[in-house]
């Protein structure tokens, strides 16, 4: 790909690599701008940009993460999906193999979750000024009106439900960014969460509130949610489940899985008494196969998380650190 | 305190001799100021109230073991309080364990639920009575009883033992595991000479191979297993009653599970009356180790026993006098004629530490695991009990606590909190959400700060400061280094070369994988040695080929653990330390004549004391199946060898001939002694540890002293 700003080259990008894979009655009119018909109601409209090595790992690649990342951000706020809009840094020098592939899984992430691409810009950088490629998403979708979803919503008691396993998606980067030879069959969990999150609000509308635990894994959404509602979060080291070879790979990097990012899972608390309904609904569904009741809320160590350990003592999880370095002396 | 006696000057000059002189056991008297006031006519024998509390300087005492005269009436049957478990006066018995706020009168403890019998009572008020304002003072007429309750917490009948104490007693002779309420929480005991319950106490409480503590009934009993020097045998006959961790005495048969693989054994004798009457009829020896979960703190609440307790007790004897601050047993070691402790707890916390400078009041969060808190007030320091590892949240609550009961029973609110640099210590994090000014210091450099403080030094010193992990200013995490400096600043002057750390703690709890880290980087071509057997060494290879998840340390702790590993003593730890202790026992004692390779080299303006050389020896001599024991003894030679020579180097650049020891690695006994002696005889003034633990345990004051320079305007840190 050649270095060009604007005019010819991003437009040919446009008919070659984009406008084959991606195709719905706004992208086709190429104005500069999408006109959208919306329905009544709230709105919600989130933004991300998407910035990961490799741009291609085990599980996925940038593409469906950005749009999976943005699907799953509206979701987690009790909105429905609609509308994306993308944009694109690319580095000078990139294959256009790669990212018709990226633009292709693009489409096939934005299919399965359901929501249109409506707009889109190009840009193309010099190499060096960004690392093969960068997508920014904002998406756009529309809050169901019978929920009440915030993370200031958390009551003493509540059950804490996690959809599945932890840390594949960062344990899946961070081993094949490094080209470690063990543990390659690590994938990332990228995955909408939509639909899940869809079938739980019908069944149980009175979610208190979601969370996906991306950066800073499940235990910075933990210490968040905490913070927010002044509450404690309590969770049961045993419960938390965490596959093998993550386990493995955890261990010999020394870092701890519950700092690892996920883009496929869904934290959510729920009054205790309707967890049962939401693991069951949560475990027909494909993201949530694995789905377990880690902890509760309790007004012990407010804004704190606390996890009971496997030899029975209480650990304070919390956020984490800039780096992993050792604290034991 | 306030006097006021009036009197012929001659009789008054006879007083306050005898004030000096022949003072109670208990009491300190840190200065005294006479003067004289209008004479009004007075009669009689007055006791004031305790002044209000914004006056209060008064201290609160350490708990104190059983004394003599009190010991003498529990086990006469013409005392009234014959075999009661609760006896105390003036001169012993709890006082901070049961202490809630000041003044310390008997409504602010925990005896205050208790009303006085009219015989208790009339000792209270008699100013010639031994339980003359002795707080606790009560009897199995008015004051707290024991019970003995079985596994489920239900009340055992004790029909035909009317005494709990003696039914606890012949249970555990019958292999019982029974939790014990004692001063400053619960212990887990057994008798430590049925192997198969020392087993069972160990399944319970999860514990491998960390050494138990036993309690013997007395020096004669302590000298049947163990050698002990006159020093040590006062230690452990004291009033502060520590743990001291004494050498067994060759061919004692004890049960082996007490103190695996361990040289020494730590061994206190029965601090309270109910301890005393378990050896009345119970086992010879008791192993007696503080009951708790893993990394939960000492358990002190009955409910909180029951309940945490439960699955691993057989039975529990305790009573209904509650332990309000929780307080560990004092550990401490004999070594180079001095005693000093390795944790500082039960019986001497909280007396003072004096310091050499008056300032404002400044409190030090201390580090991580083996964490205290410290208090500076005016030329004092108060440093808290062991609090334990603070990321475990039983530690963290017991933190708080601690800092907050601190800061009101000697009234002081600090101008300035300090913590460690290292993010991520929960102390550092609960220093940031503290409505004070606070300030981050260095870890090593509060180590030194700490040694020179409590020799009432100011410094500078060159700091030889050895440990495990400490935060560097770098970011690195430092761990052998030589600090030219005091508490206003210091200058790096040299360290152990780095080493790769590979997958940063899990190479701490495995330190074969250390190991692994140590050989890749001082050997070309990484040797076959006997420890990778069965190891993922490829794994770890990988790691340290692509440099990920590997830290830089040039810590001393960790060659310790590698070297440990390398030479096939200790491939995985299951406590802190185990690795190092498992290296230095080999050495059964002694160092080498030969020494390793070593090297010295300047980088940077600082110098590299060289570990490669050092590991491609271990390693060659492993190779040439070298024993273990001379491996271990060259080791430590080595390291002294090269210390002294970086010490000498240190002493060259700054013309500073004072060195100050500081850092958990000073508790090993063989580097310690060894290299303080050779320093001593080379004409260094040596200054070390003894009232504060060398370990983590003391960097609180270290921190809280470098406070006052910052506040005073002179603080330069670590440059
Ligand atoms: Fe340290
Ligand atoms: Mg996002
Ligand atoms: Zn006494
Ligand atoms: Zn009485």
């Amino acid at each position: 790909m050649a270095h060009g700003a604007g005019g010819r080259l991003s437009q040919e990008l446009m008919q070659r690599v984009f406008m084959p894979h991606i195709q719905n009655a706004f992208l086709d009119i190429l104005d500069d701008q999408a006109k959208l018909d919306l329905p009544p109601g709230k709105i919600a409209f989130t933004t991300d940009t998407y910035v990961v090595s490799p741009v291609f790992f085990p599980g996925g690649n940038i593409g469906e993460l950005a749009i999976n990342g943005t699907v799953n951000d509206l979701s987690v706020g009790g909105a429905t999906p609609l509308y994306i809009s993308t944009g694109f840094v690319l580095e000078e020098g990139l294959p256009l193999t790669e990212l018709e592939a990226i633009v292709r899984s693009m489409a096939a992430a934005a299919r399965r979750a359901g929501v249109m691409i409506v707009t889109g810009d190009t840009k193309v950088v010099g190499r060096g000024q960004c690392d093969r490629i960068f997508i920014n998403t904002s998406g756009i979708g529309l809050i169901r009106n019978n929920t009440a979803l915030s993370c200031r919503n958390l009551q003493l008691g509540d059950a804490v439900i996690l959809s599945g396993t932890v840390g594949d998606h960062g344990m899946a980067i961070m081993t094949s960014r490094e080209g470690l030879s063990f543990h390659s069959r690590i994938t990332s969990d990228s995955a909408p969460l939509n639909a899940m999150i869809a079938a739980i609000l019908d069944e149980v509308p009175s979610i208190h509130a979601m969370r996906d635990p991306t950066r800073g894994g499940v235990a910075a959404t933990l210490n968040e949610l905490a913070s927010s509602s002044s509450v404690g979060i309590e969770i049961d080291e045993a419960a938390i489940p965490v596959k093998d070879d993550v386990r493995g790979a955890a261990e010999l990097l020394g870092i701890d899985p519950l700092h690892v990012a996920n883009e496929g899972k869904l934290v959510l608390v729920v009054a205790a008494h309707d967890a049962v309904k939401v693991l069951a609904v949560m475990r027909s569904s494909e993201q949530g196969r694995d789905a377990a009741l880690i902890g509760r809320i309790v007004e012990e160590h407010p804004c704190m998380v606390v996890m009971q350990t496997a030899l029975g003592s209480r650990r304070i999880i919390d956020l984490p650190p800039g780096e992993q370095l050792p604290r034991i002396c | 305190m306030l006097i006021e006696v009036q009197g012929p000057l001659s009789r008054l000059l006879l007083f306050s001799d005898a004030l000096l002189d022949d003072a109670p056991p208990l009491s300190r008297i840190a200065s005294m100021q006479e003067s004289s006031i209008p004479l009004e006519r007075e009669d009689g024998f007055v006791i004031g109230c305790s002044a209000a509390a914004d006056e209060v300087e008064t201290l609160i005492p350490p708990d104190i073991a059983l004394c003599s005269d009190c010991r003498r009436e529990l086990l006469d049957p013409g005392d009234r309080r014959f075999r009661y478990p609760f006896i105390n006066c003036t001169n012993c018995g709890p006082r901070y364990t049961i202490v809630d706020r000041l003044p310390y009168d008997r409504p602010w403890t925990s005896m205050q639920g208790f009303t006085m019998c009219p015989e208790c009572e009339r000792e209270y008020s008699d100013p010639l009575n031994r339980r003359f304002h002795a707080q606790p003072n009560a009897c199995s007429t008015c004051g707290p009883v024991l019970s003995l309750l079985d596994a489920y917490g239900d009340p055992l009948s004790v029909d035909p033992h009317p005494d709990p104490a003696a039914l606890a007693a012949s249970r555990l002779r019958d292999g019982a595991v029974v939790a014990i309420k004692s001063l400053g929480g619960f212990h887990l005991s057994v008798d430590a000479l049925n192997d198969s319950a020392v087993k069972r106490l160990r399944d319970g409480k999860g514990r491998e191979a960390k050494p138990f503590a036993v309690m013997m009934p007395s020096t004669a009993t302590v000298l049947h297993y163990c050698d002990a020097c006159e020093a040590e045998l006062i230690a452990l006959q004291s009033a502060e009653a520590p743990i001291v961790l004494l050498k067994k005495r060759a061919g004692s048969h004890l049960a082996d599970s007490v103190a695996p693989g361990n040289d020494r054994l730590g061994v206190m004798l029965p601090y309270t009356p109910l301890h005393k009457l378990l050896f009345e009829q119970g086992p010879e020896v008791l192993v007696m180790t503080s009951a708790n979960v893993s990394e939960e703190p000492i358990v002190s609440d009955n409910d909180e026993a029951l309940h945490c307790l439960k699955g691993m007790a057989d039975l529990f004897l305790m009573h209904n006098r509650p332990i309000l601050t929780k307080c560990d047993d004092s550990v401490t070691i004999h070594l180079s004629g001095t005693l000093r402790q390795i944790r500082r707890s039960r019986g001497y916390v909280p007396a003072p530490i004096s310091i050499s400078n008056d300032g404002p009041v400044v409190f030090g969060t201390g580090g991580e695991l083996k964490n205290t808190v410290a208090l500076l007030k005016g030329s004092q320091a108060l440093v808290s009990q062991h609090i334990g590892n603070v990321q475990n949240y039983g530690a963290y609550l017991h933190f708080e606590q601690t800092a907050s009961h601190l800061q009101h029973l000697f009234q002081a609110v600090p101008e300035l909190i300090v913590h460690d640099m290292h993010p991520s210590y929960m102390s550092t994090q609960w220093a940031m959400r503290q409505d004070v000014p606070i300030l981050g210091v260095q870890h090593h450099h509060a180590h030194l700060a700490s040694c020179l403080a409590e020799n009432m030094e100011d410094g500078p010193a060159i700091g030889l400061l050895l440990d495990g992990t400490g935060y560097g200013t770098d970011g690195a995490v430092w761990g052998g280094e030589v600090l030219i400096g005091d508490a206003q600043g210091a200058v790096r002057f040299a360290s152990l070369e780095p080493m790769p750390l590979p997958g940063g703690e899990t190479a701490i709890k495995q330190p074969w994988r250390a190991g692994i880290g140590y050989l890749f980087r001082s050997c070309p071509v990484l040797p076959e040695l006997p420890f990778m057997q069965g190891r993922e060494v490829f794994q770890v290879l990988e790691l340290l080929q692509k440099g990920v998840g590997s830290y830089e340390t040039s810590s001393c702790g960790r060659l310790f653990d590698a070297v440990a590993a390398i030479a096939g003593l200790c491939g995985t730890i299951s406590f802190e330390g185990e690795a190092a202790i498992a290296l230095t026992e080999a050495a059964g004692g002694e160092t080498g004549k030969k020494a390793f390779r070593f090297g010295l080299e300047e980088h940077h303006g600082r110098w590299l004391m060289l570990v490669s050389p050092i590991i491609q020896d271990v390693a060659a001599a492993v190779r040439q199946s070298c024993p273990s024991r001379e491996i271990s003894r060259r080791f430590h030679r080595t390291l002294i060898d090269c210390f002294k020579a970086t010490i000498a180097e240190a002493s060259r650049a700054s013309a500073i001939r004072t060195v100050a020891l500081s850092g958990g690695v000073w508790q090993n006994p063989l580097l310690f002694e060894t290299l303080s002696l050779e320093l001593e005889a080379a004409g260094y003034r040596v200054l070390t540890h003894s009232r504060l633990p060398a370990n983590d345990g003391g960097i609180s004051l270290g921190q809280a002293i470098i406070g006052r320079r910052y506040l005073a305007g002179h603080y330069e840190g670590v440059g």
